[in-house]
């Protein structure tokens, strides 16, 4: 379904990407994990368009998508779920779902009603302005209006980064079901225990590079990986 | 109070009315503030232009269709403006931006030079506008009094724009955050793009109703009022839209009370007609002083 070839990026400088490969197969979560710096973060930007390649090949569902702009490619199905966040403050929860679905120019009433299932908080908020909702809300409301898109691949970024446990927990279980109504998902996690839990397949970046790669419960217990990731 | 209400009814009068055509020229400086966190000093030239552009064109279309056009062809200068000369330079840092803005300016003045040699143009007389009224023993010209209204009413319909459209929506996402925009499949350049028009249109607007007022342009006529609403926009709060109207109204306001407030002060009036302009920029740095980002100013709410 979505396919990267030999990708190598530049970014502020430095070589953020050396020649990097993998494939994400239609229906799966597959995950990246590392350390800061590993070129994770980079890697989706570049993906979404707001980054250009240096050299290699993106593709998905067939169609070569390298170094276009990102409303292209949102308009393709790939959203970008972005690290710390992004909602926009000073919209109201409401507008920020509706932005979400900015390209759309049919009905987006289903879709809402979606959202509003999935996080039933976002609905008792909708009029609120979205710098006020909580982390954890705010995360919400973030991968809420990445669905607004109707995405067929949907990239998230450090969804856990700053929130309590419990809530992280809801996080990834709101992965797994979003998921089952078949959107495939590219993960980017520095909480490489609970990516590796849900993931069908990970791959583990340092310094640009992909040094390990393997199903998600197999490399949970590879001893490396527990040595550098797990903190075991 | 009776009195003095009376004496200065229509120096209050031209104040509402000049500050109203300060605020239609500031809302472009404040939009496109919000959007670029550029100051575009072409502005005032472009309000500049419009003003010529009328000279010209009405010397040889009737008015129904000259005015249109000068609306137009504002519109068009305002988005080639941006295309040729901020675009690019859109990842420079912002400084060389705001030098390229300065080079804009100076260009459209020199241009006006070019064509008018130098020699003030009689602006025409726009029926309707330019003939008399009298309201409470006060003689004055039918656009001063259109002018607040018309202002209102774009201000109006601008607000319902961004505030209920999807373009609007998307302006405001814009100018808090463009990556994110672009994440939500925003192309931004065209809502740059979007910005810059809105802004020439009302500079466009507010150029039939000053000139008309002030009945010739010279290629620096788009100073001084470009300043003025400069002003007004970085007093009501860069960024503001409300703050700009307001902050405009004020200073238009004060602006002629001071010319017309003999009484007030026991100074003859011609004493302190000489300190108007220089009245606007002190209250300026009062007001700075005071709340350094304006009445309305963004308040920097970062979480993180």
């Amino acid at each position: 379904m979505f396919e990267i070839k030999g990708l190598s990026v530049n970014y502020g400088g430095i070589e953020a990407v050396r020649d990097i490969s993998f494939t994400v197969e239609e229906g799966t979560i597959v995950t990246l994990i590392g350390a800061n710096g590993a070129g994770k973060s980079t890697t989706l930007r570049t993906i979404a368009g707001l980054v250009k390649p240096r050299t290699g090949s993106i593709s998905f569902m067939g169609e070569n998508i390298t170094g276009k702009d990102p409303s292209y490619i949102v308009g393709k199905g790939i959203t970008l779920v972005p690290e710390g966040r992004k909602i926009f403050p000073d919209l109201t929860v409401m507008e920020n779902l509706r932005i979400g679905a900015y390209l759309r120019s049919d009905s987006i009433e289903d879709d809402l009603e979606m959202v509003f299932s999935l996080f039933p908080r976002l609905r008792e908020r909708s009029w609120q302005y979205g710098g006020t909702l909580s982390g954890g809300e705010q995360q919400m409301l973030a991968v809420g209006r990445a669905l607004m898109s109707r995405p067929k691949l949907m990239m998230m970024d450090e969804p856990s980064l700053g929130l309590a446990p419990l809530i992280v927990r809801d996080i990834f279980s709101i992965i797994r079901r979003i998921k089952e109504e078949g959107v495939t998902i590219l993960l980017v996690e520095q909480n490489a225990n609970m990516a590796l839990q849900v993931a069908d397949m990970a791959y583990v970046m340092e310094t640009g590079r992909i040094t390990l790669s393997g199903p998600g419960n197999e490399l949970i217990k590879d001893e490396a990986v527990k040595k550098a990731y797990l903190g075991k | 109070m009776v009195e003095f209400f009376h004496h200065n009814l229509s120096y209050f009068l031209s104040g509402i009315s000049v500050g109203g055509q300060y605020a239609l020229i500031a809302i472009g400086y404040t939009m496109v503030y919000g959007i670029l966190r550029l100051i575009n000093f072409a502005h005032g030239d472009v309000f500049m232009c419009a003003g010529l552009m009328m000279v010209y064109l009405s010397a040889s279309l009737p008015f129904v269709i000259s005015v249109p056009l000068v609306l137009v062809l504002t519109v068009v200068l305002g988005f080639i403006i941006e295309r040729v000369a901020y675009r690019p330079l859109r990842s420079a840092p912002r400084m060389s931006v705001m030098i390229s803005a300065i080079g804009v300016s100076y260009l459209l003045q020199n241009a006006a030079l070019y064509f008018t040699g130098g020699l003030a143009k009689v602006y025409p007389e726009i029926p309707f506008l330019s003939s008399s009224v009298t309201i409470w023993g006060a003689t004055t010209r039918v656009v001063t009094i259109v002018t607040p209204f018309l202002t209102v009413i774009l201000v109006v319909l601008l607000s319902l724009l961004i505030k209920h459209t999807k373009i609007g929506m998307a302006m405001r996402a814009v100018s808090r955050d463009f990556e994110t925009s672009q994440l939500m499949g925003i192309k931004i350049n065209r809502v740059i793009s979007i910005t810059f028009m809105i802004g020439s249109l009302l500079a466009a607007v507010a150029s039939f109703l000053y000139f008309t007022n002030y009945a010739s342009v010279t290629p620096s006529s788009g100073a001084m009022p470009g300043l003025k609403a400069f002003v007004a926009a970085v007093f009501g709060g860069i960024g503001s839209i409300p703050g700009a109207v307001i902050g405009a109204f004020i200073i238009g306001i004060c602006e002629n009370i001071i010319k017309g407030g003999a009484s007030i002060f026991g100074i003859p009036g011609s004493g302190w007609t000489t300190f108007s302009d220089a009245f606007t920029f002190a209250f300026l740095i009062v007001v700075l002083v005071v709340k350094p980002t304006g009445l309305f100013g963004e308040k920097s709410v970062d979480k993180v």
